[in-house]
This record gives structure tokens, C-alpha cells and sequence, in this order.
């Protein structure tokens, strides 16, 4: 019903806008004329203003899992070094950092670690670089193989051959009272293991040792 | 008998009163639309209405017992599978439903393209439909995660891999897919809020405005050759076409609706109790690394394209050809809408049509067979044919124990057997010397990693001798022919020293 009231006052100032008085008087007409114009435009103000007053909250908490690296990083152990011989690549478990009870066995995370001397190692994830499928180890050819789109890593990591553009993740290590430790977190992608540099005391290979 | 009746048009004039239903429905019901769409080409469009509804009322059964918890989910689909009553017949309808699903939406959109249909006044009609396609595409992926198992753990290692080359923000749009930072209980619980809520009441609301049109505008005519879409004079046309050669929908048209609808449902049925349900395949632990992943058969296509692009184009190509894609299906009405409608005078669009469908069937076929993957077992699993070792040296069998024992098989076939990943090496003599083998083996090259470090001298000699021996019967080894100077110019000047010496005393 509103509508048959607007539209005269909408048609009204077209029909006298020749003269500037006479449009501003219109105007004012057509603001008493329709109160329920007003109020009605008043609450479509109050519902926008309550609309991003809750959109704030909201959007907050879908992006709840959008966080620096850090927050989800920190120190795993993979157990005592003793467990891993010279010279070779064994595969090693530990349970993700951030984890919830409902996670079941997904928070049970694979890596392989290469002991390469004493107290020399290099722990690669599991997932190719290419799109993050499981490679697997074959000690007698020493070469990663990825069953996806056929990735083939060296030993050391690097890449020998099939789509992947850069060797193996790895994980940056140290040594603690006889432990293995890595710092680990989250599933190993090209965004964020570039990133994956974290200065801290200990043996290994962080910047701080050199 | 007759009180029934009567009590029975009693309630409906009850309800009628209240709901005032029945003109709305008769309208929709017994407009007129043009006798020629009467066809059985117009069937699919219904068809996937009828499987959307399909797969809403088997899903909600299957809500009944699944649980959407990382840590239960798997074994919730295995008690539906193996103790629930029917409950693998449930799970077989659902997961073939959606297959035919897939298929019946890309045909529906296939053949509104090669009809027309997405010219003036139908642009709207078409991009809705553009959106349907993505959304049932979205629940094809989001079901295969809700089947939480290795396929859909990795799967989803794929798409996290995937959106994190998104440069400056794939490392939160990977957090944001995974309602976390690894694959786990918080990820499924998304992927059943965006299958089980998000989408498919997105779809509904977009069904009905897709419906809703069809029903306002008019089906689309059948399109004559010549007979051409113009913005001015078309609603005209159509409606006098629907009008002077028109039949009421119901029953003219829909009992082909109906039919077809009906025997998609009983080979959705067929399938379900023939094959059984889909999955689920190993339970989803990470540190199970023996799994070799693979997507639904959907999503194979794409699989194949992963593995043949140029490491350098994978990036752009895969964060760029998709949007171009649905940008183009979106632009298509508004660039082409007026203008010839009938295939037989679109030429590009035919073509186009069946250059995508070829290389969707190539690349599907590539995908189930994928030669581009290493057999992770062929080193242990595939014999070397016995032929191939009856008169062989004692050099040449130990160079046949290395060829196993270093998974060379797993990317090489002999005898049919093994990796398709390099090329089959049954015939490998005729192609390059021993020198050139040599050479591969120790350096690698193309897709070959080099084995320079990983075999002895003595291995790689043991092994070049064994593939020298791969070569037909009535055709020699490759040889280089300078190298066969040089050994008969050694040989003569052998023979000449010899000759001298003898001379000499």
C-alpha cells in the first residue's frame, strides 16, 4: 500500500524541478507527507546497523582458523636419537601439537628421518611437494617415490625427476637431552614451509647454529 | 462410499481455502509450451531435479547412523556397510545417486548449449544453471570427504596443496579449508556443515529460481535453422508459437519427464544393488603411507592433467584456468545472446561440445590407468619372464636380480609387467647402445632420476649387461659404429703387433 502513496511523491519533483525553491519545498513536502517512509527507512537503517554489528562476530569466527604458523608450531620430540642409525631413513610418528580429542588418528603424523652421522639429520615430511601425497622409501635404489603423479626424490631430499618443482618439506630439528625434536604443526605445503625458520637454542640446524 | 467422497472434498476445499494452491499449480501445470519440446531431449533437465531430491532423502537416511567425527566416521560407515540392515544399500544409492547425479547435469548442460537455450530471454536461467553444475561438482568432492577414508584423507592433502599456491593468502585459505592446520576431526566437521547444510540449500534456493524461470519464460523451442533470436521480436514469437502450436505440459510433455525420471531412479537402484556402495577404502591414518590415492571418478580428469603439466605452467594453470572457465560460462549469454540457435548452423559450438567431450574421455581413461604413477610393488611382485634368462650368462642374471632389486620395474614394464611411468624395455637393446644405457642409468635425464650414487660399478656393469640382452631374436643390439672402428682397428693392430713379434726373431 506504501507504494501507491511514494509514487506521486516520487514523480513530484521531476514534474517542478525547473526551479530549485520549488524542488526543496517538495522535498519537504513529501518528508511529512510520508511518515511511514520515514519509519520504514528507520528500521531498515537499525537492521543494517544490527546486520554489521553481527557480521563483526561472525566473520571473526569463520576465520578463527586463519593464524600465523607460530601459533600452531612448536616443539615435537620423535624420540631418542639412538633410534635411528647412521646412514639410514627410517619412518618416525608423532602426534600433531594442536590436536582435539574427536581427532581420532588423524593427529598421528608421519616423517622420515635421515640420520646422516652422529649428529647430523634431515627430517622430510611425508608429503610430496608436488600435491602432498604420501612418497614412500625405498632403501635400495635410496629414492622417495610418490604414488600419485610419480615424484621421485634422492635421498638427501632433493628432486630427481616427475612434476614436483623443489625437493622434499623439511623440518627444522635440534637435539635435546638425547631426543630428536622437530618443529612441527601443520600439514607441509608451499606456503608455508618457506616460512618454516624458527630461531631457538639448541643444536641443529636453526639459523642460531650455524 | 459416498461419504468418503464426500468428506474427502470436504478437507481439500478446507485446505484449498487456506493454501490457495490450486491455481498456482494448474498454471504451472497446463501452460502451453510449443509441441516440438514435447521431446525426449528435453528430459534431462527433470532428471536431475528428480535425482537432487534423490540424494537429499538417501542422505538424510544415512544422517541417521554416520557419525561426523574424524575419529568415528569410518567405522560408522562400516557399520552402515556390514550391520545396519540395507544400510549398504543406502550408502550404494547415495553414492551411485550422485555419479548419476554428475552425469546427468553435465548432459542437461550439454545439450541446453547445443539448443540454445541460454540466449535472451534465458541468460539468467543458464548462469543459475552454471552455478547448479559448481555446487553439484561441490558435492561430489565434499561427499568423497564425508566417505572418511585414505582417498579422502589425501584427497584432501590435494586441495589443501592445491589452494596453497595462492599466492600472499594459500597459507590461510589452506587453514580456512582445513578449520585448522592439518587434516583432522575439525575438517570433517566443515565438510559435512558445507555438504550436508551449506550446499544444498544454497542449491535449492537456486533450483527453484532455476525452475521458476523455466516455468515464466517458457521452455525453449526447438531450434530451427535460420530462425533467429532477436531481443525485439522474440518473446512475440514464442509466445504465438507456444500458443498456435502449443500442448498443455501436463500431460503433453511431462509423461517424458516422468518416464525417464523413473528409469533413472530404477538404474540409480540397478547400480546400487549390482556394484554396492563406494568405500570405504583404508581407514584414514596418516601414518599409513602404503595407500595410493586416487579421486572419484569425477574428479579423474583432473588427476591426469596434474600429473602432464609442465612443472612451471602448474601454478597459473591450476589457479587460473578454472576461473577463466566459469568466467566464460557465465559471459556466454550476454556475448551470444541473440542469433542462430540450431546446431546445424554452429559449427564452433559443436565442435566445442565434442573436443571437450573426447579429451574429458582421453584424460578419464588416463586417469584409471594412470601410466604417469610408479607401481609401488612391481620390484617385488612382477617375475622377469623365465624366457628372458633360459641362455643367459651368470653376469646377465645377476644384472636381472639389480633391475628388481633396485625397483627399476617400478617404472619400467618387461614382458607387460610393471611401471609405465619410463618406456617398456623389452626391446630397449634396439634402441641404445650399451654406452648410451650406461650412460642413463649413471646420469639419469628427462623423467629418470640418475643412479649414479646409488649403484657400484659393479652393479651398473651387471645391469647394462642385462639389458643388452632385451631385443628381438632376429634383430641385433644397437652398436655404435665408431666404437666397432675402433675395437677392429684395436683388433688389427693386435694382430699386426703379434704378426711383427713373430717376424722379429
Amino acid at each position: 500500500m506504501s507504494y501507491v502513496e511514494q509514487v506521486p511523491s516520487k514523480q513530484a519533483p521531476e514534474v517542478v524541478s525547473a526551479s530549485g525553491a520549488v524542488a526543496a519545498e517538495s522535498h519537504a513536502g513529501t518528508r511529512t507527507v510520508s511518515r511511514r517512509w520515514l519509519l520504514f527507512n528507520a528500521a531498515i537503517a537499525l537492521n543494517g546497523i544490527v546486520g554489521v554489528a553481527l557480521a563483526v562476530p561472525i566473520v571473526r569466527y569463520l576465520l578463527a582458523p586463519w593464524r600465523r604458523d607460530s601459533s600452531y608450531d612448536s616443539w615435537v620430540s620423535l624420540g631418542a636419537t639412538d633410534a635411528f642409525p647412521v646412514g639410514e631413513t627410517r619412518l618416525a610418528f608423532y602426534k600433531n601439537p594442536s590436536s582435539n580429542p574427536w581427532d581420532g588418528q588423524t593427529d598421528n603424523v608421519a616423517c622420515y628421518v635421515r640420520r646422516e652421522s652422529s649428529d647430523q639429520f634431515r627430517v622430510f615430511a611425508v608429503n610430496c611437494a608436488h600435491l602432498g601425497c604420501p612418497v614412500r622409501w625405498f632403501p635400495q635404489s635410496q629414492l622417495f617415490m610418490c604414488p600419485c603423479h610419480g615424484g621421485v626424490y634422492y635421498a638427501d631430499g632433493s628432486r630427481a625427476s616427475g612434476p614436483p618443482e623443489r625437493g622434499l618439506f623439511t623440518y627444522i630439528w635440534k637435539i635435546a637431552s638425547g631426543q630428536l625434536h622437530i618443529d612441527a604443526g601443520q600439514m607441509p605445503t608451499l606456503s608455508n614451509t618457506a616460512k618454516l625458520v624458527k630461531i631457538s637454542i639448541g643444536q641443529g640446524d636453526c639459523l642460531c647454529s650455524g | 462410499m459416498q461419504r468418503i467422497k464426500q468428506t474427502a472434498i470436504r478437507i481439500y476445499g478446507w485446505l484449498e481455502l487456506r493454501l490457495q494452491l490450486e491455481a498456482p499449480v494448474k498454471d504451472a501445470a497446463l501452460h502451453s509450451v510449443p509441441r516440438n519440446t514435447a521431446s525426449w531431449w528435453y528430459v534431462f533437465g527433470s532428471a536431475a531435479f528428480t535425482l537432487l531430491f534423490l540424494q537429499i532423502f538417501t542422505g538424510i537416511l544415512l544422517a541417521l547412523v554416520y557419525v561426523p567425527a574424524a575419529g568415528e566416521a569410518w567405522n560408522s560407515l562400516n557399520i552402515l556397510n556390514h550391520q545396519i540392515p540395507l544400510g549398504w544399500f543406502l550408502r550404494a544409492m547415495h553414492g551411485w545417486g550422485s555419479n548419476f547425479m554428475v552425469a546427468i547435469v553435465l548432459i542437461h548442460m550439454a545439450q541446453v548449449f547445443l539448443f540454445g537455450a541460454y540466449k535472451f530471454p534465458r541468460e539468467l536461467t543458464w548462469i543459475a544453471g552454471v552455478f547448479l553444475l559448481l555446487m553439484t561438482l561441490g558435492m561430489a568432492f565434499t561427499g568423497q570427504v564425508l566417505r572418511f577414508d585414505q582417498d579422502a584423507y589425501w584427497g584432501l592433502g590435494i586441495g589443501a596443496s592445491i589452494l596453497s599456491r595462492v599466492p600472499f593468502i594459500g597459507g590461510g585459505l589452506v587453514h580456512l579449508l582445513l578449520g585448522g592446520p592439518i587434516i583432522a576431526g575439525a575438517t570433517l566437521s566443515r565438510f559435512f556443515a558445507l555438504h550436508v547444510f551449506v550446499i544444498p540449500g544454497t542449491m535449492l534456493l537456486f533450483v527453484f529460481l532455476h525452475v521458476w524461470m523455466v516455468l515464466k519464460l517458457g521452455i525453449n523451442e526447438w531450434p530451427m535453422p535460420g530462425r533467429l533470436v532477436r531481443r525485439t521480436t522474440y518473446i512475440e514469437e514464442y509466445h504465438r508459437q507456444a500458443h498456435e502450436d502449443g500442448i498443455p505440459f501436463v500431460p503433453g510433455a511431462f509423461w517424458k519427464d516422468l518416464t525417464f525420471s523413473g528409469a533413472v531412479l530404477a538404474a540409480v537402484a540397478v547400480c546400487a544393488f549390482v556394484f554396492g556402495p563406494f568405500g570405504p577404502g583404508g581407514q584414514p591414518d596418516p601414518a599409513i603411507i602404503q595407500t595410493v590415492p586416487k579421486p572419484d571418478f569425477f574428479f579423474l580428469w583432473i588427476y591426469t592433467i596434474l600429473s602432464y603439466l609442465p612443472p612451471s605452467m602448474e601454478t597459473p594453470f591450476i589457479l587460473i584456468a578454472p576461473l577463466l572457465g566459469i568466467a566464460f560460462l557465465l559471459a556466454l549469454p550476454f556475448w551470444a545472446a541473440e542469433g542462430e540457435k540450431s546446431w546445424h548452423r554452429r559449427p564452433v559450438a559443436l565442435l566445442a561440445v565434442s573436443t571437450i567431450a573426447v579429451c574429458w574421455g582421453v584424460l578419464t581413461h588416463l586417469g584409471t590407468t594412470t601410466p604417469w604413477s610408479p607401481h609401488m610393488s612391481a620390484w617385488s611382485s612382477d617375475p622377469i619372464p623365465p624366457h628372458y634368462l633360459q641362455i643367459a650368462t651368470p653376469l646377465v642374471r645377476q644384472g636381472a636380480v639389480v633391475f628388481q632389486a633396485k625397483q627399476c620395474r617400478n617404472c619400467h614394464s618387461i614382458g607387460g609387467a610393471g611401471g609405465e611411468r619410463g618406456p617398456a624395455l623389452d626391446e630397449v637393446a634396439t634402441r641404445m647402445t650399451i654406452d648410451q644405457m650406461r650412460f642413463k642409468v649413471v646420469t639419469g635425464g628427462g623423467n629418470m632420476p640418475a643412479y649414479g650414487k646409488n649403484l657400484s660399478p659393479a652393479e651398473v656393469e651387471v645391469l647394462v649387461s642385462f639389458l643388452e640382452t632385451l631385443h628381438p631374436a632376429n634383430e641385433p643390439p644397437a652398436y655404435d659404429a665408431s666404437r666397432r672402428t675402433i675395437e677392429t682397428s684395436q683388433a688389427d693392430d693386435g694382430a699386426t703387433t703379434r704378426t711383427n713379434r713373430n717376424a722379429t726373431p
